[in-house]
């Protein structure tokens, strides 16, 4: 496949110019760039969702233009999304036959040609599991296998590692292997260098909309990868002095939550869980998502009844009072979902500066709203926070998830907050709000600001994290001191392969790790997780 | 930032405009077909709707539509669908009559006292779909749906003679008995027919609509329960308290819908009271897009249509063509927002896109940045 002078003039974040890729036949190769570099436009393009301005895409030397994903599908090109596109309430097989209904019927046919394809890859597909009992990594799987089951010789995967853990990481890169050695072809489109480098057999690297260089896998470091990706040197998300004090802000104890699943089955959701979290501490919760997480997150904000457990913030007793009163007194919230939880997208950014906050200064002023200064604040939050935008008065939707993010940073930073919850604050972020971000919490932090920090990104939680904790199916199996572990050793605790504290093997602390001696205060208080 | 103001301005008074011209070509093409020339048809109606009767007709009839549209529009704003608006001004102007007829009190107390009556009743009845729906998840819909029946049904029921009922001298007619002459609304003498006091406190209604939506606390977590419940939810807007206060404030604003008609025109309730026009308020509240001045000038339009089409009768038209109008428009209405919205929103990310785009390659020419 061959794609020549590519230009698209997207109006949005970044566009497209001049993008020159050869992908040979049977091999994995790599697209590298970092978020907002124009990946994901590139690869709507070739999978037929956006049109190119200029510029030719070729496939076996035939000059093709797509028109819509089933003129790509028909050139045996599929696309794995980022974000899984399956009916969680639909069987596997249901799904997969969902829209392709013509190709081999929707019975035991489409089941034989399911298990065929699943057996001859290595996918490990059972038909007739729900997808809603699926985990992350299955689901993957099930949508690759969705792409294969209508023909296609060439597959497009969006940041498929984003959401697993190193093990599923693994498993996924022996399945590409296998799809390989069968003759397929796999588009791989990442940001963590060393997975591109351990699974490509060519890279090439976008930034800014335009491809900057190609490498060899075999020839080329993280690092030089890095530099040629970002353009100058990857910021860190280490954090070095300890702020921890021995002032406990945040006391979770033995909390449990239980849900009815759509059986009427009553499961607990969260169990035993139990942790503090002190003045500029940042509590790191590592787990494969799903095993509680959000739960939790809607526990301490009271979106959620407890079944037991008591939740003080800052000495007072907290585990009945409304979400609102909890944020009042000084819970700050960066929202998993962004879109779902943290904004009103239809509404301009001063609104949702409000948002959360519409009863705080200088939002309003007992009953009534004060619009004017709390336009003058979204306007200092616009200044201070960096977030791009022509105006206050535009919608939220308007703007790229990093400036979103940087807004809701900025809000949730601007009442005095206490407690930080932050889920995966830089989900969807691009390098640089990203490096923005953890710079913000870390000031935070140094200011006596306790943070409840819940992400996917290994290097980011053990990278900014005083205290680590393992979260699965529910419980807080695993700790760790983030001074010493390694992403594959709380990679293996997030599947449930290892349990209690989890020590590093005793030789080596990280090489370059001149913060090693810092860590020494130690903040976990006592094993009552367990 | 202006431009983008200006612009918004203009998207939002292109969609109803579009919806309208639409609206009326599609009914020339249903009037051609039945065999009647259309134009000559909108100018009898145009021309008899301008008469300074039908000018005070509209006023009259807009001033119930438009309490009925802002009923609407209040659950609305909430992403809930009061269908009950219908049933709870009719209860509530019957039990309000009720209570008129029964008391001579001074007009400056039993005026005030029959409204409250009647914003009292219309909240209870549409707090009982609120209720139902944060306690046992009943869809709004179908409840005050159930709920504009059963309305039906108790005042069939107690408008009898023995019960709330009361015959007329010439016993023809039940209805409650009537208000006493102090409880009669004041009046505009305007000629040919006086313009109804009330449209005064609709007036009214409509900037306390205005200012608590758009200035107070309340108004803002009403919004914002509107636009995402997930977001005000973890806003902490008690999501479920809202959705009963604000079938409550729906079903009390329901309840002055039957007041211009009671204490400025009838001055009873009986058998001929208007009906069905808490369905016209959901019309008048998706034409107006629940904006006060909106859903005013959808009142007066539909005013206006019911006014012209008596007059096409007269000349030979058939009444129903009116019935088509206000369908088409409704129809056309709903999908012409959609597609302004998604318009406008797509546009603006691209205006934002090209703003910022420019932007960074200003300082991208100083530095080079990440970003």
């Amino acid at each position: 496949m061959e794609l020549r002078g590519i230009t698209k003039r997207f109006p949005g974040v970044v566009a497209n110019h001049d993008i020159d890729i050869t992908v040979r036949r049977g091999t994995v190769h790599a697209l590298v760039g970092e978020n907002g570099a124009g990946k994901s436009t590139l690869m709507k393009i070739l999978y037929g969702m956006q049109k190119p301005d200029e510029g030719t895409i070729a496939v076996d030397g035939e000059q093709v233009s797509f028109h819509n994903p089933g003129d790509a599908i028909d050139r045996g090109i599929g696309m794995v999304h980022q974000h899984f596109m399956l009916a969680d309430y639909l069987t596997v097989l249901e799904n997969v036959v969902l829209g392709s209904e013509k190709l081999h019927g929707i019975g035991d046919r489409a089941r034989a040609k399911i298990k065929e394809i699943s057996d001859a890859y290595g996918l490990g597909v059972r038909p007739d599991a729900m997808v809603e009992d699926l985990g992350v990594a299955d689901r993957q799987r099930v949508e690759i296998l969705k792409v294969l089951y209508r023909g296609a010789r060439t597959l497009i995967l969006d940041e498929p590692t984003a959401v697993l853990v190193p093990q599923e990481v693994d498993a996924l890169f022996d399945n590409l292997r296998e799809l390989k050695a069968e003759g397929l072809t796999v588009i791989f489109i990442s940001h963590k260098l060393g997975e591109v480098l351990s699974v490509a057999d060519e890279i090439t690297v976008i930034r800014r909309g335009t491809t900057v260089g190609t490498a060899d896998p075999k020839r080329t470091t993280t690092k030089q990868l890095a530099e040629l990706m970002v353009g100058s040197e990857l910021p860190s998300p280490e954090t070095r002095e300890s702020t921890v004090t021995d002032i406990p802000m945040l006391t979770v104890e033995g909390l449990r939550l239980t849900a009815t699943d759509p059986d009427g089955v009553v499961r607990s959701v969260l169990d035993g869980i139990g942790f503090t979290i002190h003045k500029g501490e940042v509590l790191g919760i590592a787990g494969v998502e799903g095993n509680g997480q959000s739960e939790l997150v809607d526990a301490i904000m009271g979106m959620r009844h407890l079944d037991t457990g008591v939740l003080t913030l800052d000495g007072v007793d907290i585990s009945r009072t409304p979400t609102r009163k909890r944020r009042e007194d000084g819970m700050a919230v960066i929202p998993e979902d962004r879109h779902r939880h943290g904004l009103l997208l239809e509404a301009p950014l001063w609104e949702n500066r409000i948002l959360g906050h519409v009863t705080e200064r200088p939002n309003s002023k007992g009953a009534f709203l004060d619009l004017k200064a709390a336009r003058a604040d979204t306007e200092r939050i616009v200044r201070e926070y960096d977030v791009r935008t022509p105006g206050i008065e535009v919608t939220a939707a308007s703007l790229s998830g990093g400036n979103q993010q940087k807004l809701i940073v900025g809000r949730e930073m601007s009442h005095d907050p206490k407690l930080l919850i932050a889920a995966h604050p830089t989900r969807g972020v691009d390098v640089g709000a990203q490096a923005q971000i953890w710079d913000q919490i870390r000031e935070a932090r140094r200011e006596g600001l306790a943070v409840l920090l819940i992400s996917a990104d290994l290097d980011e939680l053990i990278g900014l994290s005083d205290t680590l904790r393992v979260m699965y199916r529910g419980r807080l199996v695993a700790d760790a001191d983030p001074a010493t572990i390694t992403p594959e050793e709380l990679g293996s605790a997030m599947t449930g392969a290892a349990t209690g504290h989890l020590e590093a093997p005793d030789e080596t602390p990280e090489p370059d790790d001149s913060g090693a001696e810092s860590t020494d205060t130690d903040p976990r208080n006592g094993g009552e997780d367990r | 930032m202006k431009k983008i103001d200006k612009e918004r301005l203009l998207l939002g008074i292109a969609a109803p405009v579009l919806a309208i011209v639409v609206a009326f070509l599609v009914t020339a093409l249903v009037l051609a077909a039945t065999g009647k020339e259309p134009f000559s048809a909108f100018g009898i109606m145009f021309d008899y709707g301008m008469k300074s009767d039908s000018q005070v007709y509209i006023l009259n009839k807009a001033t119930t539509y438009y309490l009925a549209g802002l009923a609407v529009a209040v659950g609305f704003r909430m992403n809930l669908f009061n269908i009950g608006v219908d049933g709870q001004y009719r209860l509530a102007a019957f039990f309000a009559a009720a209570v008129g007829g029964a008391l001579t009190l001074p007009g400056a107390l039993q005026i005030p006292l029959i409204i409250l009556t009647a914003m009292i009743v219309g909240a209870m009845w549409a707090g009982i779909a609120g209720v139902l729906k944060v306690t046992r998840g009943v869809s709004e819909v179908v409840s005050t749906i159930m709920l504009n029946a059963i309305a039906t049904a108790i005042i069939g029921y107690l408008l009898q003679q023995g019960r709330l009922g009361h015959l007329d001298e010439a016993g023809t007619k039940i209805s409650t008995t009537p208000l006493p002459e102090s409880s009669h609304f004041f009046e505009f003498p305007t000629t040919p027919s006086p313009v109804w006091g009330f449209i005064v406190v609709a007036v009214v209604a409509g900037m306390a609509y205005w200012f608590t939506l758009s200035r107070t606390r309340f108004g803002f977590d009403l919004r914002t329960v509107g636009q995402s419940g997930s977001a005000a939810e973890a806003s902490g807007v008690d999501v479920k308290k809202m959705v009963v206060t604000s079938m409550l404030i729906s079903g009390a604003v329901a309840g002055l819908v039957g007041m211009p008609t009671l204490l400025n025109d009838s001055y009873e309730y009986s058998g001929d009271f208007p009906i069905g026009i808490g369905f016209t308020g959901i019309a008048i509240a998706l034409l107006g897009r629940n904006h006060p001045i909106g859903i005013a000038l959808g009142a007066l339009l539909w005013g206006f249509l019911e006014r012209g089409t008596g007059k096409l009768e007269f000349e030979g038209y058939d009444k129903e063509i009116v019935g088509v109008i206000q369908g088409v428009i409704v129809l056309c209405v709903v999908i012409a927002y959609e597609v302004v919205r998604r318009y406008g929103l797509k546009r603006q990310q691209s205006k934002v896109g090209a703003e910022l785009a420019a932007q960074a390659a200003r300082n991208s020419d100083q530095q080079e940045v990440s970003a």
